[in-house]
């Protein structure tokens, strides 16, 4: 009995694989290559007559636009008042993994008897700064951005440090309503 | 149609006029070498322009473009570097092999290039078995690969070489077939005879089915046979690093680069040859004004154009398919090719005996 099984289970294979090595497979087989090989040669040819994507950079300067998503380098965001909304809370200097950005703040009273802490500078160095983005995603007043800039090349270290508060800015007043 | 015979005659009588016949060969013989080495340079250096720009608009990139206009002088600049580099010593080589290597591979590419009708009467070498002669030569190069992959002491290299050994043995089979069924039906192996006989008709046109077939079976084994994606093993960077030319630097590995991009070269020459009537210019029976039009285009240039029309087919290749497996390359040939190619050769006998061709 168990030989009998055995025999008819290889009698199968040997059909099964009489079947594969058949002639038709094999012309099946070099049609279906030829026609995928084919099918990849269009393709190929099609994108060699697209738009090409590389950008001339010097000679396109004055067109070149980037992309949202770009990280140039951090600003400070202004209003057409000179007003940016920092508080100067610090959480951007904590979250910094590189130790990039230092907020110098002093405690101000006013004639209320409220003590509140106000920015004086707000340091930025370009040239330890790794655009993580952890500073702009933490700050809770939405007060900090990423441009698109890109032209950062400067001779001395010293002038990769920006202070991104422009001179004889404040704090924007929260809108009463 | 512009003779060119015009020209080297002229030459001829001249150099005769004033000098003993020995003497006048002899110069003769060194104008050609110098030609063919200036042109071999030069349309080596221009095949690798056309190269890196062709396979950059298939990435969507522009290639070079930066020296000169479009990056034009880019492969010159890159031929000064390699020529002012030095040729590193490599310990535990085998010396007079390795350095014997790159120019085995070079003569038998320049020995091919002399083979090649570039216009009428601009023909070097031009006897009865012509077409015989350069598969010869052409495959003396592998050779010299084999030589370079033995004498490096690098076991990359060697795979390199072996492969190569492997893969150009067995396409020779298919570059050799597929050109004689194209012999059968020119019925000459002289390389001008057989550009002559298509003044009426290219042979890929006149020769139905076989010589489609035959024309195909042609690039695939010419691709191969020059070492060439998708049948790039011998060098397959990604695996061996480069091959059997890993070892070997400055203007040594400029040959083995000069005598690949040559090697494209005549193989889309050859194939421009025997299926698309070399310098022959486009005529169709009937259209006497058309051919008229036709014949004032000059030969070189319609050969040029030709060849790079087969270059361009090529280089789609190499940027279109992945890389073949050794076993997957061998079972092509073995297993496709060869067989197609025998039954095309019987099939294009039995066209030609019936003249049932155009």
């Amino acid at each position: 009995m168990k030989f009998i099984h055995y025999s008819l289970q290889f009698a199968r294979d040997l059909a099964s694989l009489l079947d594969r090595w058949s002639f038709t497979h094999y012309c099946l087989q070099f049609v279906r290559g030829l026609w995928s090989l084919l099918v990849g040669m269009k393709t190929t040819l099609r994108i060699f007559f697209r738009r090409k994507t590389t950008e001339c950079y010097p000679e396109n300067r004055k067109t070149l636009t980037m992309f949202d998503r770009f990280c140039g380098e951090l600003i400070l965001v202004h209003n057409e008042h000179n007003e940016h909304k920092c508080i100067a809370c610090g959480i951007c200097e904590m979250n910094c993994p590189n130790g990039t950005i230092r907020v110098v703040s002093e405690k101000v009273t006013d004639p209320e008897g409220k003590t509140t802490r106000v920015l004086q500078r707000y340091e930025y160095d370009l040239g330890s700064c790794m655009f993580c983005r952890l500073c702009t995603k933490t700050c809770p007043h939405g007060a900090l951005a990423f441009a698109p800039t890109f032209e950062h090349a400067v001779f001395t270290r010293s002038k990769l440090v920006h202070q991104l508060n422009r001179e004889g800015s404040k704090l924007e007043k929260k809108q009463k309503e | 149609m512009f003779d060119f015979k015009v020209v080297t005659n002229w030459i001829d009588n001249l150099l005769n006029g004033f000098l003993p016949p020995a003497w006048a060969t002899f110069i003769e013989f060194v104008l050609i070498g110098v030609c063919i080495l200036v042109a071999y340079a030069v349309i080596a250096l221009a095949l690798i322009y056309v190269e890196r720009k062709v396979c950059a608009f298939f990435q969507c990139r522009l290639g070079p473009n930066r020296v000169g206009p479009f990056g034009l002088m880019q492969s010159v600049a890159d031929m000064f570097k390699m020529l002012i580099k030095e040729i590193i010593d490599i310990r535990h080589i085998d010396k007079f092999l390795f350095n014997l290597a790159p120019y085995v591979v070079i003569a038998a590419s320049v020995l091919a290039f002399g083979c090649i009708p570039f216009g009428k009467g601009l023909h070097i070498l031009d006897f009865n078995i012509g077409i015989f002669f350069l598969i010869a030569v052409s495959s003396i190069g592998v050779v010299g690969i084999l030589l370079a992959g033995w004498s490096s002491n690098n076991k990359y290299s060697l795979i390199g070489a072996m492969r190569s050994g492997a893969q150009m043995i067995s396409y020779e089979l298919s570059i050799g077939l597929s050109i004689l069924t194209i012999v059968i039906f020119a019925g000459s192996m002289q390389l001008s005879t057989i550009v002559e006989s298509q003044a009426d008709g290219w042979f890929l046109f006149r020769g139905h089915v076989p010589a489609f077939i035959a024309f195909v079976i042609y690039l695939v084994a010419g691709t191969a046979e020059t070492n060439r994606g998708p049948f790039d093993l011998p060098e397959a960077d990604s695996e061996l690093t480069a091959g059997y030319h890993t070892e070997y630097s400055g203007m040594h590995f400029g040959f083995f680069y000069l005598a690949e991009y040559l090697n494209l070269f005549i193989v889309a020459a050859v194939a421009a040859t025997l299926f698309l009537g070399g310098w022959m210019p486009l005529h169709i029976p009937g259209w006497a004004d058309f051919n008229q039009i036709m014949d004032y285009i000059p030969s070189p240039l319609w050969f040029i154009a030709k060849t790079a029309v087969m270059i361009f087919v090529m280089m789609w290749f190499k940027w279109t398919f992945p890389r073949l497996r050794i076993d997957q390359l061998l079972r092509l040939e073995w297993k496709y090719l060869l067989p197609i190619n025998l039954l095309n050769l019987l099939l294009m006998a039995i066209i030609v005996v019936f003249k049932w061709h155009f």
